[in-house]
């Protein structure tokens, strides 16, 4: 029982997460109608923003290090610690979380620059030319980090107080084994809070109702005065947002390094053509179908069974899925047909 | 267009032989008439003439074929650790070891089209690398890759001869498959497969293929069951695949999970694009620009680039090496990227398209109006 508990919850969370990072690929695929391979380079892009916010807050200076006093020995010393003592040390300590804010202007930044600059032009073009292009950009990304910060992953540990297992099966009655790393529980409410955001954001503002109008005829909107094609822009940047900061909040989970965006890269199309291509409510819902059945075929009972599958079983269901339900689960009718 | 004549495909063919075949001579004093790179060239480039086959001609992009790449490795290495050092069976294995694979995956995944297809081969690409690291260890011995052993059967060598002293290594009934006589082995196999990609680009099979490619719906409506055209496409670029895995392993025994990765799949495409998609000679252009400089550039280091500079101003030369530095060395997958991207947003046809701009350009003076309306008209 504890074990299923505990399954059941780690697909949750999983599932969080592959909704999350599908979430902006549907919105953009949804609203543009363009298939951007460089979505997983978002993602890597958006971890590698929590890795420059923690260098940028430890920026340090060499100091006598008082603590030895046999020789003159030297330590690195951050400045805020110099200037703020113990309140910079938890500035510090908290830097993933607060990167979230250095994060959403520089992923909007490169939202808008990459829509601006490149996607814009491929709206006309087939989707194998977009595939291609946005491929090619994902590995110039990809190079670029790995030129300026080298191939090693790099840790960007959680905050001290959450960095321990949270005592689930106590707080929920069910015996001490129980127990769930805190970070993990967090991603999942941060997902669940901007995936809650985008639908709010889509269905109750008025700005939501266009972009949805625009998905469904875009010409007819255009022709009714409405500047649909800077609403597409700001779409982009919006999903870049909200791809970026599943990558902030990933950080912790999993050591940045730079080909992170191209293993998320194929489970992000997997999720989104289970879910229904542009479907966003799709593209959530298979986000956990596929986290909880992974999580579920990586226990032993299951692999002792079908050895492997959890390995394949995110695949598997792809393409059951698009062999038997070719528009997905919650896809449009209309969309990428055949 | 008038379909080119059996004597005309036998002409380029010369032409083509003649300009691998001498390849270790003209590439010389460019820096690259080694045998190594000769017969990555070779291998690579029956690779992507297969993948054009599937690519060029239906327009069906496959993100899965570094997977029967990979099957084509394996099953070469397992044939020279049961049977024989001789690649001939090995290859004949891997090639319809591969085209089985294909006709397995192909049959599923033809079932959809455009992106939806791309994404089921990625999927199955994705799925043989995952098990070929997980569960599939016996066969593919993991991480370490599958390498010879000297416990290993031979059972058909050792019909002939007692086992030797040390590894044996491959041989084409005697010819060693290293160095030059492994090179003009695969630019033999190599000759071949273009000429049969030839023949297939110009036969009848190959003009339906086109039209599926121009307008699936159409060519329906005319009566055509396209799927068996497709299956039979996919499948041939599956063994052309599987024919470039078995000469890897041919070359260097020696086969590992990496090969199936989708980025693998990727390369390919890339070297496709670069050259001229659905092109004959395009894709073997572009094989040969992306490795020969994929090895000058990854050869390369900041003190190379101050030597190549060093007829500048000094400020100045710091200022290009400190620019250039990054796209050269490791940073070499940057510069194809950014190749890649500008090829596809300038020049979507490759190489062999701007070659077909220039021409245009210079041709256009000569000819009159009503020769090109007409060319229009035709084309």
């Amino acid at each position: 029982m504890d074990a299923i508990f505990l399954q059941i919850l780690n697909g949750l969370d999983k599932g969080g997460a592959y909704a999350l990072i599908a979430l902006g690929l549907t919105l953009v695929f949804g609203t543009l109608g363009v298939v951007n391979f460089a979505h997983g380079a978002l993602f890597m892009l958006g971890a590698f923003c929590a890795v420059t916010f923690q260098k940028l807050l430890t920026i340090s200076k060499q100091v006598k290090d008082e603590s030895i006093t046999f020789f003159d020995a030297f330590k690195e010393q951050p400045y805020l610690e110099i200037w703020f003592g113990d309140f910079g040390t938890t500035i510090i300590d908290y830097s993933v979380p607060l990167s979230i804010l250095f994060a959403i202007p520089v992923m909007l930044l490169v939202g808008l620059i990459m829509e601006r600059g490149l996607i814009r032009h491929f709206y006309k073009r087939t989707h194998a030319e977009q595939i291609l292009v946005t491929f090619g950009l994902a590995i110039v990304l990809q190079e670029l980090i790995k030129s300026w910060f080298g191939a090693n992953p790099i840790p960007t540990p959680a905050p001290e107080i959450v960095s321990g297992s949270a005592p689930v099966g106590v707080l929920l009655g069910m015996g001490e084994s129980v127990v769930y790393p805190w970070w993990r529980l967090i991603y999942l409410a941060f997902s669940a809070i901007i995936i809650a955001g985008v639908f709010a954001f889509l269905n109750l503002t008025t700005f939501g109702m266009v972009v949805r109008a625009g998905m469904m005829d875009r010409e007819t909107v255009g022709m009714l005065g409405i500047n649909i094609e800077r609403r597409f822009t700001i779409v982009f940047g919006l999903a870049a947002v909200v791809t970026g900061l599943a990558g902030v909040m990933y950080s912790p989970i999993l050591p940045p390094d730079y080909h992170m965006g191209m293993d998320f890269l194929v489970l992000s199309f997997v999720v989104v053509v289970v879910g229904g291509m542009g479907s966003l409510g799709g593209a959530v819902a298979a986000g956990f179908l596929l986290g909880i059945l992974q999580s579920f075929a990586s226990m032993n009972e299951v692999k002792s069974i079908i050895p492997g599958i959890d390995q394949i079983i995110i695949y598997l269901v792809a393409v059951v899925i698009l062999l038997v339900k070719p528009r997905g689960l919650l896809g449009r009718e209309g969309v990428m047909e055949d | 267009m008038k379909a080119p004549t059996l004597k005309k495909d036998l002409f380029v063919m010369l032409i083509f032989s003649a300009v691998i075949l001498t390849m270790p001579f003209w590439l010389e004093p460019l820096g690259a008439g080694y045998p190594d790179l000769l017969q990555k060239f070779a291998i690579f480039g029956i690779f992507a003439v297969g993948y054009n086959i599937l690519f060029g001609l239906t327009g069906y992009l496959s993100f899965g074929h570094a997977a029967f790449l990979g099957v084509g490795s394996y099953t070469a290495v397992w044939s020279f650790k049961l049977f024989t050092m001789n690649v001939l069976p090995a290859i004949v294995l891997s090639v319809l070891v591969a085209g089985l694979f294909a006709a397995i995956i192909g049959f599923i995944s033809l079932r959809r089209s455009g992106i939806y297809f791309s994404i089921l081969t990625l999927a199955f690409a994705q799925m043989s690398y995952n098990l070929a690291y997980s569960v599939l260890t016996p066969i593919t011995n993991g991480e370490t890759g599958l390498q010879l052993a000297k416990s290993d059967h031979r059972i058909i060598d050792r019909l002939f001869s007692e086992a030797g002293e040390g590894l044996p290594s491959t041989t084409f009934f005697g010819l060693e498959m290293s160095g030059y006589s492994g090179f003009y082995f695969c630019a033999v196999l190599l000759i071949i497969a273009f000429f049969i990609s030839q023949r297939i680009f110009h036969s009848p099979f190959g003009i339906k293929l086109q039209a599926i490619k121009s307008n699936q719906t159409r060519m329906k409506y005319t009566g055509y069951n396209t799927r068996p055209y497709l299956l039979s496409a996919f499948v041939i670029s599956g063994m052309y695949a599987g024919l470039a895995g078995a000469l890897m392993a041919t070359t260097d025994p020696l086969a590992g999970a990496e090969r199936m990765q989708w980025t693998a799949s990727g390369e390919v495409v890339l070297m496709t694009i670069l050259g001229g998609v659905g092109t004959l000679i395009g894709p073997m252009l572009g094989v040969g620009i992306i490795k020969y400089f994929e090895n000058i550039f990854s050869a390369m280091n900041e003190q190379a680039l101050h030597q190549i500079f060093a007829f500048m101003p000094d400020w100045l030369a710091d200022i290009v090496v400190a620019i250039t530095s990054p796209f050269v060395g490791e940073g070499w997958h940057l510069t194809l990227g950014a190749l890649f991207m500008i090829i596809v947003i300038f020049l979507p046809g490759g190489i062999m398209e701007g070659i077909e701009r220039i021409k245009k350009l210079f041709s256009r003076k000569t000819e009159k109006p009503v020769q090109q309306a007409e060319d229009n008209a035709t084309s």
